[in-house]
This record gives structure tokens, sequence and C-alpha cells, in this order.
């Protein structure tokens, strides 16, 4: 099976809200644009039902290369972390994998 | 940043369309996605990540109060990898000390 990609979310917009193509585009870009620029301003982000969006700051730990064994520290960072909200974790515990087809 | 916050700041980019557009299209939007995700399918967004499921093997857990066996069972959960850019903004902000 494909992925879902911007390109259908923008097509769905189109269909439901009958946005212009060039609207529904639009759209859905500065959807994932806010929500990028708001986690890159150090701000959580927090959608009621699908999730929220975490922001964690790492000390560096020490690392390895694993091709070389060598001994590299892994620098301090900021990650993103995602929290499922419970709506979306329920509608996702039901799928029943792939199976046979 | 809270859901009917995006939804201003979104209607503020979008002066074109009302608020109550931009509302019914944030829904859409992330009821697209939950209903990719419950079907199996993974989600692709350039410069911004992928959402896929995680296998969760069945496993005999317990009630914490009681100290109970509770057979749970195998299930799946979302998994969110950031992509490359989000990475990098994210943490470029802490290099800028914010």
């Amino acid at each position: 099976m494909g992925s879902l990609t911007k390109a259908e979310m923008a097509e769905r917009l189109f269909e439901v809200l009958g946005l212009n193509k060039r609207e529904a585009k639009d759209m859905v870009e500065s959807f994932f644009d806010e929500v990028r620029s708001c986690l890159a301003s150090n701000e959580q982000v927090k959608l009621s039902g699908f999730g929220n969006f975490d922001l964690r700051d790492k000390r560096q730990r020490p690392g390895r290369n694993p091709k070389t064994g060598e001994e590299v520290p892994i620098s301090a960072r900021r990650v993103v972390t995602f929290r499922p909200g419970q709506k979306l974790k329920d509608k996702v515990e039901t799928y029943a994998g792939p199976g046979e087809e | 940043m809270t859901k009917s916050e995006l939804i201003e700041r979104l209607a503020m980019r979008h002066e074109d369309l009302s608020v109550k557009d931009v509302e019914l299209a944030v829904k859409t939007m992330l009821d697209h996605m939950t209903e990719a995700l419950s079907s199996g399918e993974r989600i692709e967004i350039r410069g911004f990540g992928s959402f896929s499921l995680h296998y969760r093997a069945p496993r005999v857990g317990r009630n914490p109060k009681t100290g109970q066996a509770v057979e749970l069972d195998a299930k799946y959960v979302p998994h969110f990898k950031p992509g490359k850019d989000l990475r990098e903004q994210v943490n470029d902000s802490m290099k800028q000390g914010r």
C-alpha cells in the first residue's frame, strides 16, 4: 500500500471543502509549516484527539562509530517526540495487521 | 500551540477563507491522517516527517492496584519520525539558546 502524502491530503480538501486545487495545496503546506515553525521556536504543539508534539533537550552522551568502533561523543541536542492522543491510539489499536491477502 | 491557535494562525495566512472553512480543513486533514494510520497506511510528509505503526507483541501485564495478571493482546501504536528539516530546525533553536 502507498503512503499518504500532501498531494492526497490536498485532493481531499478539494473534494470535501470545495477549495480550489491551489488553495487546497497551500492549506496543506501551511498546516505542516505552522507546526514545524512552532516546534522550531521551542513551543510544544497540542492537537487534541490526534496527539502532542513535544520537545526534549538531551545532554551529550558517549557514542560509538558502529563501523570503526571508535568512541565519538553524541552532542547535546533538542529532539521532537510525538505522543499520540487517546482517540488516535484507540483507532490504531484495532488495526488487525497486514494479514494474508 | 493548541488546535484552536493553529486554526487562528492558518486563518491569518488564508484571508480568502472563513475561519469556519479553516476549522473544517484542519479537522479534515487530521481525520485523513488518523484514517490512514488506522488502516495500516504510512504518512510521509517531506521536510516534516513520517508516521507509521509499530507492532507491540502480546504480553502479560499486571493490574498495578491488585497485582493480578492480565493478558494483553498484540497491538499497533502510532510512531512519528521527524524529517531532516524539522530535526535540524529544532536542534538549531537550541544552539541559538531559545
